[in-house]
């Protein structure tokens, strides 16, 4: 069971939310070619640890909330908007 | 291997099940083998089993990080089918299904294979359409497929809701040779007949890294030291990420969370597989009476093998949607697995860039079934370094060439498959 903390509605309960998936990957620039596309769309690095990931805060205020979850423990280290740069633990 | 039988079992019985010998050895592994498969489920277990059965391959190691068979093998809903849309998947998933029928023999072990036949309902026209189109293709490709209305439904399934305001029973596309077996039997016949043609299944052995030189597999680090392998297999879903970077891979796989229930001990209540066409659950009752459920993922990445409560809530109410009389059940036991989710949510049984290493995964919630097919096609793939035509499709490239198997349609989002 997650509880994230919105930055803009605070703590919600994960029923709220819609996952986004991996929030490390970026769209390349259009010319970098199918290998850079086949990574960005296709492959991830699926981590057992610490995910940096986005949650859609559907049933709330229906912004991309960036957050640090742990895919072992389900803890949650940091929350954030999509432009902050989150810090990640070291294990 | 001691023959198992029905005169054995009488014999056994008189001296009080006492004198039983161990079903397979318990070795230490030895400095190298032709093949070293990383993974004791199901999977990896049916690979060795195939490689000595069917390629003559026998000095073959098959290494596990715990007790066999205790990962998804021990995990799953024990449902048993081939009624797949595309060829690239009713071909792969027919063969399994024709090997799931002659398998008792093969083992000389009782999987309790049980063809009670698979029903997925749908509510709605469109739905009908495109059950009558699944099922076409699937008689095109000579599986069994019925397409049966209300009625007939209605005559199989009596307690179903069928007048939901929102989800009134159409009808429902029946696979009759589809069922279930008994997982664990699964995994324990499988071990015993791969050893008996003397692959050796060393238990309590963790994989630590993939030994290459000049990108050529050599061996496996493990917790029980190296081990060399001409060629090492990969049969590990759930954890394939993790397995196939020790070698420098980055796959299309995201690791997500599955749950599973069972209730309380019931009289015959359902006789089949049931699926529910307006949501996602799953239905059956095991011979011990209890109803075995499940429904979709609960949609994050996890390696947890467990669940969160709102999933819980979501399959209980789709069950009850679709069967009202499941509101008074208790469950008595809920457990979560690791899903191996690949962008289309097909499967991966293929050679790896790595020259020597091969990969079996990304079985999404549909391992089970495969269990044998995979397996044979995974044996024929490593004996043979080329693919057999029933896993051709099932390659990595497939997604870098707009080759994927979507059959859900559902995209890139494994959360979504």
């Amino acid at each position: 069971m997650h509880l994230i903390d919105c930055p803009w509605c605070g703590p919600r309960d994960e029923a709220e939310f819609a996952y986004r998936g991996d929030a490390t990957v970026t769209r390349p620039a259009p010319d970098a070619g199918i290998d850079a596309f086949y990574d960005y769309v296709f492959t991830r690095a699926n981590p057992r640890g610490w995910h940096v990931e986005w949650w859609h805060h559907a049933a709330g205020c229906r912004q991309h909330v960036k957050v640090v979850r742990h895919t072992m423990t389900h803890a949650i280290a940091a929350t954030g908007r999509a432009t902050d740069i989150l810090e990640v633990p070291a294990a | 291997m001691t023959r198992y039988s029905g005169l054995r079992l009488l014999g056994h019985a008189l001296s009080g099940h006492a004198r039983w010998p161990r079903a397979w050895r318990a070795p230490d592994p030895k400095p190298s083998y032709d093949v070293v498969i990383i993974g004791g489920g199901g999977h990896g277990l049916a690979s060795a089993y195939y490689l000595a059965k069917e390629h003559g391959i026998t000095n073959v190691a098959v290494v596990e990080k715990g007790p066999i068979g205790l990962g998804n093998t021990g995990r799953n809903t024990t449902i048993v089918r081939s009624n797949y849309l595309f060829p690239e998947n009713n071909h792969f998933y027919e063969w399994s299904l024709k090997l799931w029928e002659g398998l008792e023999q093969d083992l000389n072990f009782n999987v309790m294979m049980s063809q009670r036949g698979v029903l997925n309902l749908f509510h709605s026209d469109s739905q009908r359409a495109a059950s009558a189109r699944r099922g076409n293709s699937m008689r095109l490709n000579g599986i069994d497929a019925e397409l049966l209305d209300r009625e007939q439904v209605k005559a199989m399934v009596p307690l179903l809701d069928y007048d939901n305001a929102r989800f009134p029973v159409f009808g429902g596309l029946l696979q009759r040779r589809g069922g279930t077996a008994r997982h664990d039997a699964v995994a324990w016949g499988f071990a015993r007949a791969a050893d008996a043609r003397g692959v050796d299944i060393i238990q309590h052995c963790e994989v630590t890294g993939i030994r290459r030189e000049g990108g050529r597999v050599t061996g496996v680090e493990t917790t029980r030291g190296f081990i060399g392998a001409r060629k090492v297999g990969i049969a590990v879903a759930g954890n394939t990420s993790r397995v196939a970077a020790m070698a420098g891979l980055r796959l299309p796989i995201e690791s997500h969370v599955l749950q599973a229930f069972v209730t309380e001990g019931l009289k015959p209540l359902v006789d089949m597989v049931v699926t529910f066409g307006a949501g996602h659950f799953y239905i059956s009752q095991s011979d011990k009476g209890g109803l075995v459920f499940g429904g979709g993922l609960d949609g994050y990445n996890s390696y947890a093998q467990r669940g969160s409560l709102p999933t819980v809530e979501h399959v209980w109410a789709a069950g009850v949607a679709m069967m009202p009389c499941l509101s008074r059940l208790r469950v008595l036991r809920q457990w979560g697995g690791v899903m191996d989710m690949t962008m289309d949510g097909s499967p991966l049984i293929c050679r790896t860039p790595v020259e020597g290493l091969y990969l079996n995964g990304g079985w999404c919630y549909g391992g089970f079934k495969a269990t044998p097919g995979s397996g044979w096609c995974f044996a024929h793939t490593i004996a043979n370094d080329a693919p057999h035509r029933f896993n051709a499709a099932m390659t990595i490239e497939r997604f870098r060439e707009g080759r994927a198997i979507d059959e859900r349609g559902a995209g890139p989002y494994p959360w979504a498959q």
